[in-house]
């Protein structure tokens, strides 16, 4: 199948072509941190874990995500999904692909990364992290690969696949809880240390991950012959409009309990994060931008006469994806580092060669999402399934006109 | 990479000549691998701690001398911005005691500084943490490092309550005057780890810490399972208090107030 990932048109080589050419590009700035060491970063003594950290914990939650599409195809039988699982999982590898890579850009001595597995020390989370991390990556690998390939020779699935995709299911829990549990066992970090942060990491996973998620999946019906079922989209958003609706009233436990506590450690870091402190303000628009994303985000999709206009969709997920992103991609970290452990703020902010770096890394997870997402659109192209009739249905819809197709 | 392997080496072999001085002169290995027969200079603990007199050490200048002793004998460099590495330093009351302070102190106790250093937890979240057992805990009860095998992932800085850890960034020698290095004991390399170590070196040849020795009296350093030890002896006649106590990390160093 991996053949057809080299034939495509000129636009898919373009594509190809520029990604390639982003992560060498960036690549250089990769190679001079490896000559120079992390010090042409902006971490330092105190905020010890930046920017690359901070994309590896979001793009966790894209991992999980494709779990939005395959939990309820699988446990619910909801079969408009049928046609979208494959992208889910495929997804989900492209985002363990980019997390791994920013773990790897992150550490001093990479080469030495095998220690990990060499010393296996239960008693670090980090062991388990990786753990989950790649067993997440093969059984996607395998599930995902496996059910399409049977698809193409019109073969019912083999009847040890669904074992693995239920373990698959439960599986994507696991990696965001235990990428929570990086954070939330730490003595001292207070926004940090909390028993809701795996939840509140969850929350925030099931709305932005499924959100990016779609975005993807609408510029690829733009640029193939896909189409995603209408009724696929509906559902698929309200999944994501509850699941913000969570993660904003996670978010507000958080703030209760800080402020009628009344205790100092715990409202710190919000109120550096919301009004700075020390006289450091670094983060105070960024974090008022989240809150007010978050709430638009909210007011463009509760409504379901908002929610299920497919013109303004795209921008209402946009909005929610970059509030998401700041709130975790970005205020989680330096707001759990700041106050440090002596009460003092040290300011964080992520220089060129980090982000360039970090670049390199989405650059690499965008290559592996396009090149699957090319085969898996290719495939459902062979097989004449989900794809678009000359009304704008999908063929998977059961609308008038997808019959008057069929009939013609 | 090849320097700090030769002062590595320098270093094992010097300490190996200490460890045998005096014994058989030959290296021991029992079932377990027990490495080599100890010294007979060697101190025991089973719980090395420090106990700091807030009192008498409480100024800059007063600090200086004992992280200058330290850091020339650990060849620490001297990194001048917020990527810098500390095996001890100064800090005031508020920053090393954040629960403590109340509005009306004595101005005398408020304005003290004082000397931080690892506070070699018996609790230690940064063993707990680290994925490659790089930090590990003594049966002495030093917090230790091997830098060979730290990965640099930094999990032990975020896990320490105390900032007590500090992250090679860049390569430490650019900033350690090379003419004047303690050929007797390691330098670092780029990407890993590094914090205070109780002196482990010297507790191995009979020696206390540096900074106790330079302290002129007001570090005092012993074992906490010893009545008479000189750390007992001053729990038992002053005020002390610990840093972060509702951790529950139990800090080994002490502070007298
Ligand atoms: S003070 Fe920090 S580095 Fe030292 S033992 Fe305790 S947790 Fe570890
Ligand atoms: S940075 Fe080194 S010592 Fe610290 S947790 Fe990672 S491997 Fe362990």
């Amino acid at each position: 199948m991996l053949e057809r990932a080299l034939k495509g048109s000129p636009r898919y080589y373009g594509w190809l072509a520029l990604l390639l050419v982003i992560i060498a590009g960036c690549g250089t700035a990769y190679i001079y941190q490896l000559v120079n060491g992390l010090k042409i970063t902006g971490m330092s003594r105190d905020v010890s874990w930046g920017f690359y950290i901070a994309q590896f914990t979001y793009l966790v939650g894209l991992a999980a995500s494709g779990v939005m599409i395959v939990l309820p195809y699988y446990f619910h039988h909801y079969k408009k999904f049928k046609h979208m699982v494959i992208f889910g999982e495929f997804m989900a590898i492209g985002a363990v692909v980019m997390c791994l890579g920013f773990i790897v850009v992150d550490i001093g001595q990479p080469q030495r990364m095998l220690n990990v597995l060499l010393h296996p020390t239960p008693n670090s989370i980090l062991f388990w992290d990786m753990v989950v991390l790649n067993g997440y990556l093969l059984l996607n690998i395998v599930a995902g690969w496996v059910s399409l390939e049977t698809d193409r020779l019109r073969l019912p699935h083999p009847s040890w696949l669904k074992p693995v995709v239920y373990v698959s299911i439960i599986w994507a829990f696991s990696i965001h809880t235990v990428t929570a549990f990086l954070y939330q066992g730490l003595p001292g970090r207070h926004y940090w240390l909390t028993a809701i942060l795996a939840a509140r990491f969850l929350a925030s996973a099931f709305c932005s991950g499924p959100a990016i998620l779609m975005l993807v999946m609408l510029i690829t019906e733009r640029v193939t012959t896909f189409k995603m079922p209408k009724d696929g989209i509906k559902t698929l958003a309200k999944i994501i409009t509850y699941a913000m609706c969570v993660n904003i009233f996670f978010f507000l436990l958080e703030v209760f309990t800080a402020f009628y506590s009344n205790i100092p450690g715990h409202m710190h870091s919000i109120a550096y994060l919301f009004v700075g402190a020390h006289g450091h303000t670094e983060l105070v628009p960024w974090m008022w931008t989240f809150a007010i994303l978050a709430v638009a985000s909210l007011a463009l999709l509760v409504p379901p006469q908002l929610r299920d206009n497919h013109k303004l969709l795209p921008f209402s997920l946009a909005i929610l994806v970059v509030a998401t992103w700041i709130d975790k991609g970005l205020g989680l970290l330096i707001g759990g580092f700041n106050p440090n452990p002596f009460e003092q703020i040290s300011p964080y902010w992520p220089t060129g060669p980090e982000l360039m770096v970090s670049l390199m890394v989405y650059a690499t997870g965008a290559l592996v999402v396009t090149i699957l997402f090319k085969i898996a659109t290719d495939v459902k192209a062979e097989m004449g399934v989900a794809q678009k009739l000359p009304c704008g249905c999908s063929s998977e819809d059961g609308c008038k006109c997808a019959g008057e197709a069929e009939a013609a | 990479m090849n320097q700090s392997r030769r002062h590595f080496l320098k270093f094992a072999g010097l300490t190996a000549v200490g460890l045998c001085a005096g014994a058989s002169g030959v290296l021991a290995s029992s079932g377990g691998g027990s490495p080599v027969k100890p010294n007979k200079e060697t101190l025991h603990a089973t719980q090395w701690a420090m106990v700091i007199d807030t009192r008498k050490l409480n100024t800059d200048e007063a600090i200086a001398p004992l992280a200058a002793a330290c850091h020339a004998l650990h060849n620490v460099p001297d990194v001048p911005n917020k990527q810098n590495v500390k095996w001890l330093w100064s800090a005031s009351m508020e920053e090393a005691f954040p629960d403590f302070p109340n509005k009306y102190q004595s101005p005398e106790v408020e304005h003290r500084r004082v000397m931080l250093l690892c506070n070699h937890c018996e609790n230690p979240p940064c063993v707990r943490v680290c994925p490659t057992k790089a930090t590990f805990k003594r049966p002495d009860g030093i917090v230790t490092m091997d830098y060979h095998r730290c990965i640099g992932c930094r999990y032990c800085m975020a896990g320490c309550p105390f900032g007590a850890r500090s992250f090679n960034f860049g390569e430490p020698r650019e900033h350690l005057d090379l003419t004047k290095l303690n050929k007797e004991y390691p330098t670092r390399m780029r990407g890993v780890v590094e914090k205070c170590t109780f002196c482990v070196e010297r507790l191995e040849v009979g020696k206390l810490p540096a900074c106790v020795e330079a302290s002129n009296g007001a570090v005092h350093f012993g074992d906490l399972s010893d009545e008479n030890s000189p750390a007992r002896k001053a729990l038992r006649e002053n005020y002390t208090i610990r840093r972060k106590p509702s951790l529950g990390t139990e800090p080994s160093v002490y502070y007298i107030i």
